[in-house]
C-alpha cells in the first residue's frame, strides 16, 4: 500500500483513454446506433401506415363488393320484370297474329265458296241447256237462244 | 517460483505481490511500477484500439458479430447510465463508463491467469523476476480512478452549480439552511467527499487484491505433494470460476459508481 508515482502516471493513462473513447469510440457508435432505430421507426411507421391502408381497402372493397351485389339484383329484378312484359307482349302479339290469319283464312274460305259456286252455277247452266237441249229434241240454235240460255243462267243465280 | 533463495510461504507471496520499481526522481513518491503502468496500458490500447477499429468501420444497416457485440457492451453501459443520469450523457459521462467498465474489467480479468505459470513466463520470456499481472491489484491504479473521477466530481459541481451554488449546498444541506446548521452540513459533506473517493478506490481494490490473495494461498497447496497439488487446483478452479463473477460485478460497480458521483454533482439538492 505504497502511494507513488504510478497514480499520476495511471491517471493520466485514464484521462487519455477517456478522451480517446469521448472522441473516437463513442460517437460513430452512437451515430450507428441511432441512424438503425430511426430505420427500424420507419419501418414500423411505414408498417402501421400500411396496415392501416390495408384496412381502409378492405373496407372499401366491401363496400363496392355490397354495392356492385345491389346493383346485380337490381337489374335481375330488372331483367325479370321485361322478361314478363315480353312474355305478355308475344302473347298479345301472336294472338292478334292468330286473330287476324283466322280472319284471312275465313275471308279466303268464302271466296273459295264464292268461287265453287258460281263454277257450280256454270256447270248446272250448262247441264240444264244440254238438257234441255236433249229435251227438245231438235237442234236448238245457240245462236238464236242465246238469250234465253243467259236468261236461265241469270235465274240460277 | 524462480526464487534464488530458499523458498517459504512468505517468500512465495511476498514474490508475487512485489511490483517491479523503477526510481523516477528522488524521494519515496517517485517511483514507478512498471509493471501495473505497461499491463494497464497494453489492456487499455488492445481494448479500446480494438473496439475503435470495429466501430469505425460501423453500420446502421446489419451490423457484424463484432459490431452487434459491441453494440451490447455499450447500450448495456448506456441503459445504466439512463436510468441514472438525466442529462446530455452522450457528450460525457456515458463514455466515461464505458472506458471505465471495459478497462477495468479487463485489469481485473488478468487475476483470472494463472498466477504462476505467468510469473515462469515473466521470468524466462523477459527476464523480468518481480511482475505483477493485475493491475488493480496496486492501490495506485485504484486511487488514481477513483481521484480522477472525484476531480471530475468537483469539476461538475462548480461546472454545474456555479461556485455560489456549489458552496450553498455544502453549507447548506443536508441539514438545513438554518446558520447554527452550517459547521455540521459543511462537516458532513466533508466527510462524504473525503469517504466518496476512499470507499470508491478501496473496495475495488480489496475484491480483487483479496481474490489474488486467495488464488495464492491455493497455490501452496501445491509444497504439500501431489494430493495437495490437485486439491489446490480443484479449489483453484473453483475460485476463478467464481471470480468471473467478482471481476465483472466489481467493473460494473467501479462503473456505476463513477455514473452515480458525476450524476450528483449535476443534480442540485
Amino acid at each position: 500500500m505504497n502511494i507513488n508515482f504510478t497514480l499520476i502516471s495511471q491517471a493520466v493513462a485514464f484521462s487519455v483513454f477517456i478522451w480517446f473513447t469521448v472522441k473516437f469510440v463513442w460517437p460513430p457508435l452512437l451515430r450507428a446506433i441511432e441512424d438503425r432505430q430511426k430505420t427500424i421507426a420507419d419501418g414500423l411507421a411505414a408498417g402501421e401506415r400500411g396496415r392501416h391502408e390495408l384496412e381502409l381497402a378492405s373496407q372499401r372493397s366491401s363496400d363496392v363488393l355490397k354495392e356492385a351485389k345491389q346493383r346485380a339484383s337490381e337489374i335481375i329484378l330488372q331483367a325479370e320484370k321485361r322478361a314478363s312484359e315480353i312474355v305478355e307482349e308475344s302473347k298479345r302479339t301472336a294472338k292478334e297474329e292468330g286473330d287476324r290469319i283466322i280472319l284471312g283464312a275465313k275471308a279466303d274460305i268464302e271466296h273459295e265458296v264464292f268461287s265453287a259456286k258460281e263454277a257450280l252455277r256454270q256447270h248446272v247452266a250448262e247441264l240444264a241447256v244440254a238438257g234441255a237441249a236433249k229435251i227438245l229434241r231438235r237442234e236448238v240454235d245457240a245462236k238464236a237462244h242465246a238469250d234465253m240460255l243467259v236468261s236461265i243462267g241469270e235465274d240460277l243465280k | 517460483m524462480a526464487s534464488d533463495t530458499e523458498l517459504t510461504p512468505t517468500s512465495y507471496i511476498n514474490h508475487h505481490l512485489t511490483n517491479l520499481t523503477t526510481q523516477v526522481s528522488e524521494g519515496s513518491f517517485w517511483v514507478l511500477h512498471v509493471d501495473t503502468l505497461v499491463t494497464s496500458l497494453i489492456l487499455g490500447v488492445i481494448s479500446f484500439g480494438s473496439i475503435w477499429l470495429i466501430v469505425r468501420k460501423a453500420t446502421p444497416g446489419v451490423p457484424s458479430k463484432r459490431q452487434a457485440f459491441v453494440e451490447l457492451a455499450v447500450e448495456f453501459i448506456d441503459n445504466e447510465v439512463k436510468n441514472t443520469f438525466h442529462g446530455n450523457r452522450h457528450v460525457f459521462v456515458a463514455p466515461t463508463a464505458l472506458t471505465i467498465f471495459v478497462w477495468v474489467l479487463m485489469m481485473n480479468a488478468m487475476d483470472i491467469l494463472p498466477i504462476d505459470i505467468m510469473a515462469w513466463i515473466y521470468e524466462h520470456a523477459f527476464g523480468l523476476h518481480n511482475w505483477r499481472t493485475v493491475p488493480t491489484t496496486d492501490v495506485n491504479t485504484t486511487f488514481a480512478l477513483a481521484l480522477s473521477i472525484w476531480f471530475l466530481m468537483l469539476y461538475f459541481n462548480v461546472k454545474i452549480k456555479g461556485w455560489g451554488g456549489w458552496m450553498h449546498e455544502l453549507f447548506c444541506t443536508p441539514f438545513g439552511k438554518n446558520p447554527l446548521l452550517w459547521v455540521l452540513n459543511l462537516l458532513f459533506n466533508f466527510i462524504e467527499y473525503v469517504s466518496k473517493p476512499l470507499s470508491h478506490s478501496l473496495r475495488l481494490f480489496g475484491n480483487i487484491y483479496a481474490g489474488e490473495i486467495i488464488f495464492l494461498l491455493l497455490g501452496m497447496w501445491a509444497a504439500t505433494g501431489v494430493s495437495g497439488a490437485i486439491f489446490g487446483a480443484i479449489l483453484g478452479a473453483g475460485w476463478a470460476i467464481f471470480h468471473i463473477l467478482i471481476v465483472t460485478l466489481q467493473a460494473f460497480i467501479f462503473m456505476m459508481l463513477t455514473v452515480v458521483y458525476i450524476s450528483m454533482a449535476h443534480e442540485s439538492h
